[in-house]
């Protein structure tokens, strides 16, 4: 480990035995929870008809770590994130979402583990009829939480998403980024210790895309959350992997690139070609590969 | 074969969908705010099409008999025709198809559209289930919905009979009320309102799962319209000569 040049204590969560230093591994015995994965796949096999979506796919998402899973269009990465949250179930293979084998799980069954999930959706998938307020209430209203209550958390969902102006508009008014920022809120709502993010920058520009980029650094860094960021996009993956937030003197957060130093950012890539995991490891790891296949998705030609 | 393989899996899962949405009914949360919004969308917004259906009906009914029933000298009973067949088949029917071709489309095009937009996955992931939130309310309100309506459709079918009755063919008012009432019995009345409860199931039912079994984007999204209202509309006519039939042993009816 180059402890002289870490420059933030950020997040550390490696648990490979031989960088575990004493006082990391008390703290280990005291959140023993804290080793089992947040998500565990293992040897997840799903195909519709005739065609192989996932052959043999099995990974882990620790704790406050956050996974970008890498591939082309149709190479099964939505997919991944369905399976999780039992929207579809796999062929052969089991899934754990915190230790807890969910793969024969009911519909309702389900509902309960789902408490413990959110999801950022392509498109938002924001329910047309309601209003941004609902929209993001909806789930304590279906818990039937008091009203002030409610209210209460709608508004630090959307001040975390920096869009409180728009808590009484519909979707149809929002422009594209707006309504991936509320879906993000809608997400976070019940702050759910797992979050997946399907495409999340999909069709949006440049910076609106690092923002949403930010809101997932921000849940990584200082929110403990563990996340799955299913993405195409080079740029998402640059983001995540060296930008890292952190709270100033002032108490607002920043965002700082972790520039020439290295830091332990916790974020791991995981690439998927033709349903099978062709990579897995860190963004330098990533970079250093000979794979063609991996040197062509990088530089995109 | 295959195509019969694809009618019962389509059955089993239609038949699915209507257990987990009743048995649905009796868990908490209770959807009564949805299930009230339907109802008024479905029933009072439907009233006025259906009033019409069922007042014109009545007055063609009789400009078609009267001149004929005349020639036999039985003019007296245009009022018992037009009842007896408004009441026990063309009001539960023709409310049932004007309902389906209103409420059947936009339920397989709204759940339709947000199966395309993920809005269904969003909701699941939310943690509701879509066949209690969307499918229930939606079922419950038609098989509500539907008998009021053909109680309203009869009605206004029996009140264009008279108009046409006495504004064309001069016949007294009171004779054509009488005849109304000699027309109708109990057991038409119960027949005509028990129709109306299945042909709701029937409708809610296609269309819940046309709209949800939707597939391939916007498009899929008019083709499963286009399968809902037909689908319904041959099911209710189908259903409706058993149901006739049924109802006719339990009543005792003779047929000949």
């Amino acid at each position: 480990m180059l402890d002289s040049q870490i420059e933030e204590p950020i997040l550390n969560d490696e648990t490979i035995e031989e960088e575990l230093e004493p006082t990391d591994l008390e703290d280990a015995v005291d959140e023993p929870e804290r080793i089992v994965p947040a998500i565990e796949f293992r040897d997840i096999h799903l195909s519709f008809d005739d065609k192989k979506i996932l052959d043999g796919i099995s990974f882990t998402v620790r704790r406050g770590e956050t996974k970008v899973i890498l591939g082309r269009s149709g190479g099964g990465k939505s997919t991944t994130i369905r399976l999780i949250l039992g929207l579809l179930k796999p062929d052969s293979g089991q899934i754990l979402i915190d230790g807890e084998d969910i793969t024969d799980y009911t519909e309702i069954e389900m509902m309960e583990v789902r408490k413990k999930i959110g999801m950022v959706f392509q498109e938002g998938a924001l329910f047309d009829s309601l209003s941004v307020y609902d929209n993001v209430a909806y789930r304590l209203h279906e818990q039937g939480v008091a009203e002030a209550e409610v209210e209460k958390e709608v508004r630090r969902m959307l001040q975390f998403v920096d869009l409180e102006e728009a808590i009484d508009k519909m979707p149809a008014e929002l422009s594209g980024g707006m309504r991936r920022r509320v879906g993000v809120a809608r997400a976070l709502v019940g702050d759910p210790q797992i979050v997946l993010f399907d495409e999340p920058t999909a069709g949006l520009d440049p910076p609106t895309a690092r923002t949403i980029c930010e809101l997932a650094i921000k849940l990584r860094d200082l929110e403990d959350v563990s996340a799955i960021f299913v993405t195409h996009e080079m740029n998402n993956l640059k983001i995540l992997s060296t930008v890292y937030a952190t709270v100033n003197e002032d108490g607002a957060v920043v965002f700082e690139d972790e520039g020439e130093t290295i830091c332990l950012i916790n974020t791991e890539i995981i690439m998927l070609k033709e349903g099978q995991i062709i990579f897995s490891g860190k963004d330098e790891e990533l970079a250093a590969s000979k794979n063609e296949y991996i040197q062509t998705f990088m530089r995109g030609k | 074969m295959n195509s019969i393989k694809k009618f019962i899996l389509e059955l089993q899962e239609i038949t699915n969908l209507i257990v987990s949405a009743f048995l649905g009914l009796f868990k908490k949360p209770f959807y009564l705010m949805d299930l009230i919004k339907q109802m008024d969308l479905i029933g009072v917004g439907s009233l006025p099409i259906v009033l019409l259906t069922g007042f014109f009906t009545g007055g063609v009914l009789i400009l078609q008999t009267f001149p004929t029933l005349a020639y036999y000298g039985g003019q007296g009973e245009a009022g018992r025709a037009v009842a007896t067949s408004l009441v026990r088949e063309l009001g539960p029917v023709l409310a049932a198809l004007m309902v389906s071709g209103r409420i059947g489309s936009a339920i397989s095009a709204e759940l339709g559209s947000m199966v395309v937009s993920q809005q269904i996955d969003a909701m699941r992931a939310l943690g509701t289930d879509p066949n209690r939130k969307l499918v229930a309310p939606r079922i419950i309100a038609l098989i509500l919905m539907l008998p009021l309506l053909t109680v309203a459709a009869d009605i206004f079918g029996i009140i264009g009979g008279g108009i046409v009755a006495s504004g064309l063919f001069n016949q007294n008012y009171d004779v054509y009320v009488t005849s109304v009432r000699n027309g109708i019995t109990v057991e038409d009345i119960i027949g005509g309102i028990i129709k109306p409860l299945f042909f709701g199931l029937i409708i809610g039912s296609i269309s819940c799962y046309k709209g949800l079994s939707t597939t391939e984007g916007t498009v899929g999204v008019g083709r499963s319209t286009t399968s809902a209202v037909v689908l319904s509309s041959i099911v209710v006519i189908i259903f409706d000569f058993f149901l006739s039939r049924a109802i006719m042993s339990v009543f005792g009816t003779k047929i000949i």
